[in-house]
């Protein structure tokens, strides 16, 4: 995997909005045939660091390379295809006109049946954009971003705002996009979304990388379990336990999640000894997340 | 696995057929996203034709000059273009900016000229279809009599007026919000469009006013048009060319300035 050619990169890169600082020295690499999420909560940086690789912004300090190209080279634009997480096209022009003029922007593009094929937008040619719903609206930008077969494709956000079906449906084209070799990157504050796409996640707070690794990694590294069990132990007193991030209270049963399960469980049996109905479970990815961007925002310094 | 690296194909084949199809197709994509809009299309087409035939045809058979078919004609006719390059740029830019289709554009190999020419074009056909109707009107329902070479000196002199004007669009466009650019360029439009004489001739106003006129695009064009029929107020064609030049530089000049201010 480490010994795939790196086909987009940050590096250091800073970034500021006025007084408000966006990026803050963030490493980020893009490998050829991976789909990397980059995860984070609303303001993180993730968009910043998305218009940065396509260079839609100017980078103010570091270094930003695509293809060993700087990223608004036309060659780089040939190359790589994008969808925004705010874009639009105009209203009156059907699904098909669409697709026919973008492809008309590259010189190898894919042929409009596939790509209709590929976004699902197989029945959908003569309509115009302002009659499509929210998530056909989506699949045609994923589409466009296909449009000149690209080697890396960069979708920022690419399921904000469809609902269950609509997210579901484009997990299937990425996951399609992945198993025939290209390389994507991925923009969500949806976790499952990372979980279920990604092969690599580096997850950012306040515009720096905090956490890379695989889903797995993600979740084993940052040692989050959680603990459920019946048990009088008010939610108050279990907050305030051995690396304690979460604790949730549903009826009898008391969910806590800790990055040191055993000194929790230790003080847990002592406060209830009638504690029973116990499991503990590795965290998922976005209990995973929390000990992560918790331990992150309490320390100060890195996560691990 | 040993995917596609750093080295690429650096000569991009047929680059030229390419180029020339994706100004046709952007081109055509900018003209039917504006002509399935009959809010914007009836009124752009019907209004000039309307006005010309009601007070360049109409009202003066009962009396009026009996030069008024055809003078009327050639400010019409300005009217006409000016109407379809405002609000194309004006309006069409703002909404791209602000839906997003501009960024999405800007993401993919587009030439930026691409999409200036094609709205500049679809402009240039408004006008021709428009200039059409107009001629249509003038020659069978007002009897203009002309020789064939003024009609096309004519027609040429009209279009000639989507340059300047695009770019007054393009400036307006560049500066404010797509909510606010119908309302911007209709401020613009109707009033320049009164005062440069397009709809009354000039000489029917009091003397500040018409020295007024000479602030505006409109008027230059509409005084080059009418030099074609020999109906101007006889300054120097030179001259006109000369202002509608020095102020779309400076239209566009502007128009710069505020798109770096949007792109920040």
């Amino acid at each position: 995997m480490a010994t795939r050619p790196i086909l987009a990169r940050l590096e250091g890169a800073e970034h500021r909005y006025g007084k408000t600082q966006a990026l803050a020295g963030l490493d980020l690499e893009v490998r050829a045939g991976e789909v990397l999420a980059v995860l984070g909560p609303n303001g993180a940086g993730k968009t910043t660091a998305i218009r940065l690789l396509l260079g839609d912004l100017r980078i103010q300090s570091g270094r930003v390379r695509v293809f060993d190209l700087p990223p608004d080279a036309p060659e780089v634009r040939t190359r790589r295809g994008a969808m925004l997480q705010t874009s639009g096209v105009p209203d009156m022009l059907t699904v098909a006109e669409h697709l026919e003029l973008f492809r008309a922007y590259y010189p190898a593009p894919l042929p409009s049946s596939r790509l209709s094929a590929m976004a699902g937008l197989d029945a959908l040619g003569g309509r115009r954009f302002a009659h499509l719903s929210g998530g056909q609206k989506q699949r045609l930008f994923f589409a466009l971003a296909l449009a000149g077969d690209p080697e890396l494709v960069f979708l920022d956000e690419p399921t904000a705002g469809l609902d269950l079906e609509g997210r579901l449906s484009l997990w299937e084209e990425i996951r399609r996009l992945r198993e025939a070799g290209r390389t994507a990157v991925l923009t969500t504050h949806y976790l499952e979304e990372a979980d279920a796409l990604a092969d690599r996640v580096v997850v950012i707070q306040n515009g720096a990388a905090i956490a890379e690794g695989t889903p797995a990694e993600i979740k084993s590294r940052a040692g989050g379990r959680l603990i459920r069990a019946h048990t009088r132990i008010g939610e108050d007193e279990a907050a305030s336990l051995d690396g304690v991030v979460r604790v949730t209270r549903r009826g009898r049963q008391l969910e806590v999640l800790t990055s040191r399960p055993e000194a929790a469980l230790r003080k847990m049996f002592a406060l209830d000894p009638e504690l029973d109905d116990l499991t503990v479970v590795g965290a998922g990815l976005e209990e995973a997340f929390l000990v992560l961007t918790d331990a992150n925002g309490s320390s100060g310094g890195n996560g691990e | 696995m040993t995917t596609g690296s750093a080295a690429a194909p650096a000569v991009l084949p047929g680059g030229r057929r390419r180029s020339a199809r994706t100004y046709l197709l952007e081109t055509r994509a900018q003209f039917l996203s504006v002509w399935r809009r009959p809010a914007f299309s009836v009124p752009t087409l019907a209004f000039p034709l309307m006005f010309y035939l009601f007070f360049g045809i109409v009202m003066p058979s009962s009396g009026f000059s009996a030069a008024a078919p055809t003078y009327l004609l050639a400010t019409y006719g300005v009217f006409a273009v000016l109407g379809p390059s405002l609000f194309g740029f004006g309006v069409g830019l703002a909404a791209d900016r602000d839906t997003g289709a501009l960024a999405l554009k800007r993401t993919t190999p587009m030439p930026a000229a691409a999409y200036f020419f094609a709205r500049v074009a679809t402009a240039a056909l408004f006008g021709v279809i428009l200039v059409a109707g107009l001629f249509l009107l003038g020659a069978y329902g007002g009897g203009v009599a002309l020789h064939r070479g003024q009609w096309f000196a004519l027609a040429g002199a009209i279009l000639v007026g989507v340059v300047p004007f695009s770019a007054l669009g393009l400036w307006i466009g560049a500066w404010v919000k797509a909510q606010a650019a119908v309302a911007i360029v209709n401020v613009v439009f109707l009033p320049m469009a009164l005062l440069s004489g397009l709809w009354f001739p000039i000489t029917m106003f009091p003397e500040a006013l018409q020295a007024f006129a000479g602030f505006f695009p409109a008027y230059h064009l509409s005084q080059l048009a009418l030099k074609t029929i020999a109906l101007d107020l006889g300054h120097p064609a030179l001259y006109h060319l000369l202002v509608l030049a020095g102020e779309t530089a400076f239209f566009l000049a502007m128009a710069v300035r505020g798109y770096r201010r949007f792109a920040g």
